[in-house]
């Protein structure tokens, strides 16, 4: 036997975790209303704000939100980013686009791909919409919608981003 | 009114990508026996220990206090972890002041530690929420469109976040614990090194380092027995926010704002540019330096970009009121460790024990950590003199 032995500094010790997820009412009925391709809201009965996926209340005001409202899957980019590095767990290939989407009809981002787009092009105030997968496809998922991409419309000033109505933006 | 209290004793590791030499029970204990050190001090002065490191699933290794009680002499001792992600070395600190300043102790061990070595923090920070789009590509991926915001709104030159990362690199380079010692780095490296998520460059972002931090927090009477320079805490303030509702100022968020509106007050701060001598701001990501200028009152908002090219943040370019002179998050980055440096380095500061980056005759400094989502602020202010 030899008296060199390798330095053993670490060993690989992999943790795996799978949990439940409880959604809760208000995700819940989100989630059951995208198998449909339905994108449903919630409104707070104090600012009136809307949030999408709802969470079941509005963080500023604390209150629980119980009106629903469907929305457009139109929307428009409040911010984004060009990804150039791999999501772990995510086989997308970079560079990508993460976009902060304000869908119409709610006054919160949520964040999506955008695609069919020349990136340099991308800016704040963009109009985009929603591409869907096949309705045989459909889950209970918001990957329901595969990406977005830009529509012939005209920008949205910045000062009106996350305030459109669910009718849109006429410009 | 809380009682006085002040850092007596300050514990850093060197900080570098990887230290497979210790575990983590190692690396912790290594940081606070140089802080008892420090402060010429044994275990058996310590009342109670109070640990803080950000997400367990950084390392992978759940509940780590639970193992750590050993190596940090906590045997008949009360020990307590704190969490809020990435201020949480901030916030650790806090507490751990507050049963000082409460009465409670005389004299309190604080650490906070990440040996992002053994796992993948950014894999951590990537995980799938079951009601959206599984697009979270770490840190950068939530803060780049913030910037992309904040560029928009200040319509800031182009080249402000490759000046913060050139600056606070060559600050690094004079603090040998720094994990990143790059002295030669210019704005074209920065400029040209790889765009990992656009705004956001390879060079403009914090390494991932291991690392810890201690501190040893006394009462007056135990403080005015040391036998160095105590770092007398003036004020103190946490503040959170939710990380989403409508409306939210992501750029410049209002917890933020108050945050340092109650440390100023508690420190009779009304000018903090004037009033500070120096500042160890949470600045991840290069624009989140003028960022926080604007959210910490240095500079109305839309002109925090005008002090760092100015070079007021600036040692080298001899600042007024310089920022991150340890090199900051940009040179440093063990994530649960990351707050509690800026805190002892703030204190360091005004002990004048901070080597070749020490601000000459500086008197009172600031000490910032923010963590989620931009939502859990911590900072105190520390000076040489108690009032």
């Amino acid at each position: 036997m030899s008296d060199e032995q390798d330095v053993i500094t670490g060993i690989n010790a992999p943790v795996y975790l799978k949990y439940n997820f409880t959604a809760g009412r208000a995700p819940s009925r989100f989630l059951s209303q995208i198998k449909k391709g339905v994108l449903m809201g919630q409104r707070c009965p104090k600012c009136s704000a809307v949030y999408v996926p709802p969470r079941g209340s509005c963080a500023l005001c604390g209150v629980a939100t119980e009106e629903e409202v469907k929305l457009s899957d139109k929307a428009t980019v409040e911010s984004f980013t060009i990804v150039s590095i791999p999501i772990p767990g995510n086989p997308i290939e970079p560079p990508f686009i993460v976009a902060n989407l304000v869908l119409d009809g709610s006054n919160i981002s949520l964040i999506h791909l955008l695609s069919e787009c020349v990136n340099e092009e991308v800016h704040i105030g963009q109009r985009v919409q929603g591409v869907w997968n096949p309705e045989s496809e459909w889950g209970y998922s918001m990957d329901n919608i595969r990406y977005f991409k830009p529509i012939d419309e005209p920008d949205v000033p910045v000062d009106k981003i996350g305030k459109l109505p669910v009718t849109g933006w006429e410009g | 009114m809380a009682n006085l209290a002040a850092v007596v004793g300050i514990g850093q590791t060197k900080y570098m990508t990887k230290r497979t030499d210790v575990s983590i029970a190692g690396l912790v204990r290594e940081a606070a026996f140089k802080a008892l050190q420090d402060a010429e001090l044994t275990w058996d002065d310590i009342d109670a220990v109070i640990i803080g490191k950000a997400p367990d699933m950084f390392e992978g290794v759940i509940m780590p206090e639970v193992y750590l009680t050993d190596a940090l002499g906590c045997n008949g001792k009360p020990m307590l972890r704190v969490h809020t992600a990435g201020s949480v070395g901030g916030s650790t600190a806090l507490v751990a002041a507050s049963h000082v300043q409460s009465g409670t102790f005389k004299r309190v061990l604080t650490v906070a530690f990440e040996k992002q070595s053994e796992s993948n923090a950014m894999w951590a920070l990537s995980n799938s929420q079951p009601f959206s789009t599984h697009l979270n590509a770490g840190a950068g991926g939530y803060f780049a469109p913030i910037i992309r915001e904040y560029m928009r709104r200040s319509n800031a030159p182009y080249d402000v976040g490759i000046k913060v990362a050139v600056k606070d690199r060559l600050h690094g380079a004079r603090n040998p614990l720094a994990h990143l010692q790059k002295p030669d780095i210019t704005m074209k490296e920065v400029e040209e090194s790889f765009m990992l998520w656009d705004p956001i460059r390879f060079l403009e972002s914090c390494p991932s380092s291991d690392g810890a931090c201690a501190m040893v927090i006394a009462n007056e009477e135990l403080a005015d027995k040391a036998s160095k320079p105590p770092a007398w805490i003036r004020g103190s303030a946490m503040r959170s926010e939710p990380t989403m509702y409508a409306g939210r100022n992501l750029v410049n968020p209002q917890a933020g704002r108050d945050c340092a509106a109650d440390v100023y007050q508690q420190a009779g701060i009304t000018d903090p540019r004037k009033d500070l001598d120096c500042a160890e701001v949470y600045v991840p990501f290069s624009w989140y330096e003028p960022m926080w200028l604007e959210n910490l009152g240095f500079a109305p908002e839309g002109e925090g970009w005008k002090l760092t090219m100015e070079g007021a943040t600036s040692l080298d370019e001899g600042g007024d009121i310089p920022w991150n002179c340890s090199g900051g998050v940009l040179s440093s980055n063990p994530i649960g460790a990351s707050g509690m440096i800026r805190f002892a380095e703030a204190a360091r500061q005004v002990r004048g024990d901070a080597g070749a980056h020490q601000v000459e005759g500086a008197k009172l400094a600031l000490g910032h950590a923010y963590g989620g989502g931009a939502q859990f602020f911590s900072m105190w202010v520390v000076g040489s003199e108690k009032s």
